[in-house]
């Protein structure tokens, strides 16, 4: 061992992260893996293209783009707000946006549903414009906008602290347009952290159960989650089948985050 | 120093000595369904006076509560339930067959294929019936709107779906097909699907969706009494089906912790008229047919089948109706 190393006890540590990343992420995900190889290929390829299944990949998939892309909006404009302006009540605002991670998710769907169900008051309101946003895949966005909306503020406020205002007001006073402003300096910077939050948002969304279940309806091919058919599968005492789906659910999150961890590389070395 | 700690070893042996040759401290742990939590408190606290007074043994009897299936799951993958009151038969079938934690025989063990207490499946109205619902033909007819939770996953919902079947069967001269385009009909009309039996119960009630709510027979005297006083109405069809939720000792559990004849106790104890009494106080039908008189004002007589008669046990029904592929699915595809 070199004695000379410039990052003393890196291997301690090094070994120390892999030992509980091991325990506590990597062997219980591979136990799915182990579970699924007492099937044959040909029926695992059943099970997850079942049509039931696909409708269920096709649900959830759309409801977590959405929702994350309406978090990346909505969050951008809270992260924004925090970060730049001083008013009273700041701080008690901020402690605000991690509520809905600290919520246990049941109680958010059960929350959410009592609210815009058709005699809830927010519900009846809607209704009244011939809106209906529960048992369908309006309330699954929204339960799930509700769950990931920390993620986005939480992962682009400390980009836009650190962006300078002298910047700004150099481009401002160098004669561009707000616009030119928005596109040539805050985007480039924001952006990596713009799709972290959105990547963590939606990979959140593929595996939300909680507060899915109670405002969804559980219809099957037209509202039913992919989560809840795992849970199905597991009501029959089809562990093989669950994990199966559960695989897909997992290849499909670590897709997501690998896909859009590329891209954020790729936007850091574009030039601005 | 060896002086002091003979001493503590003396003091240590000598008070636990009297306690483990005189009086045992025993606990129990039940692992049940959803609607049972109520009555089990009652029954707990009934069974323990009893065993005091037989053993002189202070027994404390831990509760565990949620959906059928779910619960059977946590017993098979270690949760350590000296007994298990279910919702289904096929569920503690689950625990011989995932698990070999009891034998395969395990229904003929107790009297009445090991269910002390009966239910059947009724509907919840809002009062004054103004869908004048009457019987199951009417959930199948257009505009009326019907909540169940699925079949798929709740237990509950299973006996919903069956009770229908064996309804449909009947008025078609035994017409499987005829069956299932009327339970087509009838799932066209559902408007949402729980996932659990108490989430069908807070849809219905809560919410106000729905005209009609297909429930145990307990979960909606609940509803008529405690959740919503004059806000429903019950009306029991012309046929239902005869719930017999099962119970059992976790053989290997019992051996383990050596609670097997409290166990045992805890469950016969179940079939005494001190115990009908409570269940039927708790809308459970007791099977004593002097207690069952006693509550014949709050039971309705009506006709019901049994799994075994018309399924053929409930390995066969799930196999025909709720594995994948099977009719439910088949209703369900469009």
């Amino acid at each position: 061992m070199n004695k000379n190393n410039v990052i003393p006890g890196f291997g301690l540590s090094l070994g120390y992260t892999l030992l509980f990343l091991s325990l506590i992420v990597i062997i219980p995900l591979s136990t799915i893996i182990i579970s699924v190889t007492s099937m044959t290929f040909g029926e695992f390829a059943a099970v997850v293209t079942d049509a039931r299944s696909l409708a269920s990949y096709r649900v959830t998939l759309l409801t977590s783009f959405f929702a994350a892309f309406a978090n990346l909006i909505i969050g951008f404009i809270t992260a924004w707000v925090l970060t730049r302006y001083e008013f009273p009540g700041k701080s008690l605002l901020n402690a605000f946006v991690d509520l809905p991670f600290a919520l246990p998710t049941s109680v958010a769907g059960v929350t959410l549903t009592a609210l815009y169900a058709e005699n809830g008051w927010l519900g009846a309101f809607l209704a009244g414009f011939g809106a209906k946003v529960v048992f369908n895949s309006w309330g699954i966005t929204l339960a799930l906008i509700f769950v990931t909306f920390p993620f986005v503020v939480r992962s682009v406020q400390p980009a836009l602290e650190e962006l300078e205002k002298e910047l700004e007001e150099a481009s401002a006073s160098l004669g561009a347009t707000r616009f030119q402003t928005v596109r040539r300096i805050i985007l480039p910077i924001v952006s990596p952290s713009l799709i972290t939050g959105f990547s963590l948002a939606f990979a959140r969304g593929l595996g939300e159960y909680g507060s899915v279940i109670f405002i969804s309806g559980n219809m099957p091919y037209r509202t039913e989650i992919t989560p809840l058919l795992i849970v199905t599968k597991l009501e029959q005492y089809n562990y093989a089948e669950a994990n199966a789906l559960a695989l897909v659910t997992l290849l499909t999150a670590f897709a997501v985050l690998f896909a859009l961890g590329i891209l954020k590389r790729i936007i850091r070395r574009v030039p601005a | 120093m060896k002086n002091v700690i003979g001493k503590l070893l003396t003091v240590f042996i000598l008070t636990i000595i009297p306690l483990s040759l005189f009086a045992k401290d025993i606990t129990l742990l039940n692992v049940s369904y959803d609607p049972t939590r109520e009555f089990y408190e009652e029954y707990n606290a009934a069974f323990a006076k009893y065993w005091q007074g037989k053993t002189g043994d202070k027994v404390t009897i831990r509760q565990s509560h949620g959906g059928s299936g779910k619960q059977a799951r946590s017993v098979i993958d270690g949760l350590e339930a000296d007994v298990v009151t279910l919702a289904l038969a096929y569920d503690v079938d689950a625990l011989h067959q995932n698990g070999k934690l009891i034998p395969a025989d395990w229904q003929k063990r107790l009297k009445q294929n090991s269910s002390p207490y009966t239910s059947t499946i009724v509907f919840l109205v809002r009062a004054g019936n103004p869908k004048n619902i009457k019987d199951w033909n009417d959930l199948a007819k257009p505009g009326v709107s019907v909540i169940t939770p699925n079949p798929k996953t709740s237990g509950g919902a299973r006996w919903n779906y069956l009770a229908a079947w064996a309804y449909a069967l009947k008025h078609n001269n035994g017409s499987e097909a005829k069956a299932a385009e009327f339970l087509s009909a009838i799932f066209r009309n559902v408007p949402v699907l729980d996932s659990g039996a108490r989430g069908s119960t807070i849809t219905f009630v809560e919410r106000g969706i729905g005209d009609v709510f297909i429930s145990w027979e307990n979960e909606a005297f609940l509803a008529v009494n405690t959740l919503g006083k004059g806000k429903f109405e019950i009306v029991v069809p012309s046929l239902s089906i005869l719930a017999e939720p099962p119970v059992t000792v976790v053989d290997r559990v019992v051996d383990k912790r050596g609670t097997r004849e409290a166990a045992n106790a805890y469950l016969e104890y179940l079939y005494t008229p001190q115990a009908q009494e409570l269940a039927g106080k708790h809308y459970y039908r007791p099977r004593d047919p002097k207690v069952l008189e006693k509550y014949s004002n709050v039971f309705v007589k009506t006709e019901l089948v049994t799994i075994d008669d018309v399924f053929g046990g409930w390995q066969k029904a799930q196999e025909t109706h709720f594995s994948d592929g099977g009719t439910f699915d088949k209703i369900y595809k469009r």
